[in-house]
């Protein structure tokens, strides 16, 4: 498979328009909705802050990357990078307990420029990237996320070094505390519910056609006349915004932003995020770090149960991570379709059914 | 050559008038008149303490000639990780994240070895062969399975390393570890470059630690036979034409998959050998996987995946980048050799001396 043949390879449902697909939803789809919005009633704070605030604010991040792997064919392993300079532009125009270089911007002004000069990055490094193809890709971002890892880390001027900032908080909108774990909660749970609406919209519209186009045959593309860079330049800049919401999140989760925020183990963590739930559709990356999360806080507990240092929790990850990826092709979306799939064959004939061939 | 000289007169003249000043600073002995424009001018220009800091270490020959070595030294370990992965992605297109690992690993088995027979030459042969059986492991069990499919691969290496270098940790923990090049190695030599002219007319020669000139020669020639071989001979022939056209190859009734375990032993074989020159260099740690993964990572791209004198080049300038950036702007001194990266990659996406 090069990547440019993606193995989900699904293309977004086209026919019925967007609107009517998210009313005309099966009956599960609104009792989970119904859940989502009730579990601040019964989960701890811990619940809400460490596991499923976590969840939504890393999905958002891996979802840019399921965006461009999924539906570009393109697997950037900048998007954490992004992510972390949106939190060094917020903590650096508004404010944080750095004062000399904070600038104390009010919120209006200060997270629409730190979202813009994300996006400018992220076009840059896209721009940069989509010279390259396939596992080259992989590489020159990889590279371009350790540069701004060992940049950061060593600029005092602007960045402030190791240390980055703290106290780096989210606007006091409405009267209300948004790192309060109910409040955090719900921010976290409608912006995840906001970018997944978007990348779902997005993909099935004229722009997300064509780029799943040349995801599957760039030639053609070409020779029917779409500017095939123009796309995945495209790509790249609206999967920044997103980048950039999860990195405000994120940094907002944790009131801090420092290098450690975008390392190279972060940037793998999310590409570990995004391939573990699946790439072919937008839920797959929330899949992924709601295991990526319940592992990094139960590994512990679990590894000294079966009496190992719980520092070995890497390599419960590393090993999860080796599984998924060679059982499946797809992540857990993918054993999940293969599962449905073999359910649904007729035991008879081997048939699945509307399956006329 | 000649063609060149030819067609672009004034870009030759350019480039022989740096090439000659650039071996009048190796070889002569600056003038007090030079050093003081180093000094004063060029600091002042820049201005600052920043200034005055970057204009006093300019004007002393003895730094730019130990980074200028230490920046040669350097690009020979960086050239034997990157030529057994620029090899391995040349002939089989696979793209072995797991490269780095390999290098720790057989770091520490040097290591191992050494401290068990005492004798430091040892290292080499023992972490070739264990971490070329690793490789070996590798490619049948990962490689092979997933022919063609680069994505996969990638994301199987990438796990690899994970557990790799946490089984790692595992073993040897977190500590440094320094293999100890015998006595007869550890001594620095006195080479014959000038570095500066004491006032009763005597010259200072620099010292120079006589292991990295020794491991900057065997690279060399490690290199020159590499090319060798794959130039020369049958077996070089095989490989390079597996290169352009590995069906066709194999449809000639050549054994392919016993060729492509051969490279990947040796490839892999030479990021073992890599992990003993760099933990007697520098030291080995938890972490180096990455560092040097990513170093060759850019080495290659920065030379053109695939290419041996490429990796060789690539070597060259990110060294290079490397130890003149620590010498003269210490706080920056990672970043540039991202910039030499995005600069070729904004003019040649595929390398210097890569193949479109």
């Amino acid at each position: 498979m090069a990547v440019t043949e993606h193995p989900g390879g699904e293309t977004a449902r086209q026919g019925s328009g967007f609107w009517p697909s998210v009313w005309n939803a099966p009956a599960s789809r609104w009792g989970f909705a119904a859940i989502l919005l009730l579990i601040p009633a019964a989960a701890g704070d811990f619940w809400l802050l460490q596991v499923y605030g976590w969840t939504f604010a890393l999905g958002i991040v891996a979802l840019s990357l399921q965006f461009l792997g999924g539906y570009g064919g393109m697997v950037s392993l900048a998007q954490m990078t992004i992510a972390g300079f949106a939190g060094y532009m917020v903590a650096i125009f508004g404010t944080s307990s750095v004062e000399h270089i904070s600038l104390g911007w009010p919120w209006w002004l200060n997270i629409p420029a730190a979202i813009f000069l994300a996006v400018i990055f992220g076009t840059i490094t896209g721009a940069l990237a989509v010279r390259t193809e396939g596992i080259y890709t992989i590489m020159i971002t990889l590279a371009i996320a350790a540069a701004f890892f060992f940049f950061v880390n060593q600029d005092y001027v602007l960045f402030n070094g190791f240390s980055g900032f703290n106290s780096v908080l989210p606007p006091t909108l409405f009267g209300v505390d948004w790192r309060e774990p109910t409040a955090y909660y719900y921010m976290t749970l409608f912006f995840a519910v906001l970018a997944y609406g978007v990348v779902l919209y997005v993909s099935r519209s004229p722009f997300g056609l064509a780029l799943q186009g040349v995801r599957d045959n760039p030639r053609r593309m070409a020779a029917l006349g779409f500017n095939v860079t123009a796309h995945r330049i495209a790509a790249y800049a609206f999967a920044s915004v997103i980048a950039a919401v999860g990195g405000l999140l994120l940094v907002w989760s944790n009131a801090q932003v420092s290098p450690g925020t975008q390392s190279i183990d972060w940037v793998i963590n999310i590409l570990i995020i995004a391939v573990v739930g699946g790439m072919s559709r937008p839920i797959g990356p929330f899949i992924g770090a709601f295991i990526f999360v319940l592992l990094e806080n139960w590994s512990e507990t679990a590894l000294a149960w079966v009496g190992l240092s719980p520092e070995r929790f890497k390599l419960v990850i590393g090993l999860g991570f080796l599984a998924i990826v060679l059982w499946s092709r797809d992540g857990v979306l993918g054993i999940w379709e293969s599962w449905r799939a073999r359910s649904r064959r007729d035991p008879l004939t081997g048939r699945a059914p509307g399956d006329d061939a | 050559m000649k063609r060149f000289i030819e067609r672009r007169p004034v870009w030759s003249l350019v480039i022989l008038i740096a090439a000659a000043f650039f071996l009048w600073l190796v070889f002569a002995i600056w003038p007090d008149s030079f050093e003081d424009f180093l000094k004063e001018d060029v600091g002042g220009w820049i201005g600052g303490d920043f200034g005055k800091q970057f204009g006093r270490a300019l004007s002393r020959k003895k730094v730019f000639l130990s980074a200028l070595l230490d920046g040669v030294t350097l690009a020979a370990l960086y050239f034997l990780i990157a030529a057994g992965f620029t090899l391995i992605f040349g002939l089989m297109r696979n793209v072995n994240l797991a490269h780095g690992s390999l290098y720790l690993f057989g770091g520490y088995v040097g290591y191992e070895f050494a401290e068990w027979t005492g004798y430091w030459l040892l290292a080499f042969p023992a972490a070739f062969v264990v971490s070329a059986a690793l490789g070996v492991l590798l490619q049948v069990l990962v490689f092979r399975r997933m022919e063609g499919e680069d994505l996969r691969q990638t994301l199987v290496t990438i796990g690899i390393s994970i557990v790799l270098a946490d089984v790692m940790l595992w073993i040897w923990g977190g500590d440094f570890y320094q293999i100890l090049a015998p006595s007869w190695l550890s001594a620095p030599v006195e080479t014959f470059l000038a570095s500066a002219q004491k006032s009763s007319g005597e010259i200072v020669y620099l010292k120079y630690s006589s292991i990295r000139l020794v491991i900057l020669v065997a690279a060399i020639v490690l290199g020159v036979a590499m090319w060798l071989a794959l130039n020369r001979t049958r077996v070089g022939m095989l490989i390079r034409a597996g290169v352009d056209d590995r069906d066709m190859l194999s449809a000639t009734g050549i054994p392919i998959q016993v060729v492509f375990v051969c490279v990947f032993a040796f490839g892999a074989g030479l990021a073992g050998i890599g992990g003993v020159v760099g933990g007697t260099f520098q030291s080995l740690a938890p972490g180096e996987d990455t560092e040097y993964l990513l170093s060759s990572l850019i080495v290659v791209i920065v030379g053109g995946m695939g290419s041996i004198p490429g990796a060789a080049l690539g070597a060259l300038l990110i060294g290079l980048a490397d130890t003149l950036g620590a010498a003269y702007f210490a706080t920056y001194a990672v970043v540039f050799k991202f910039l030499i990266m995005v600069a070729v990659l904004a003019f040649r996406p595929r390398g210097l001396l890569g193949r479109s």
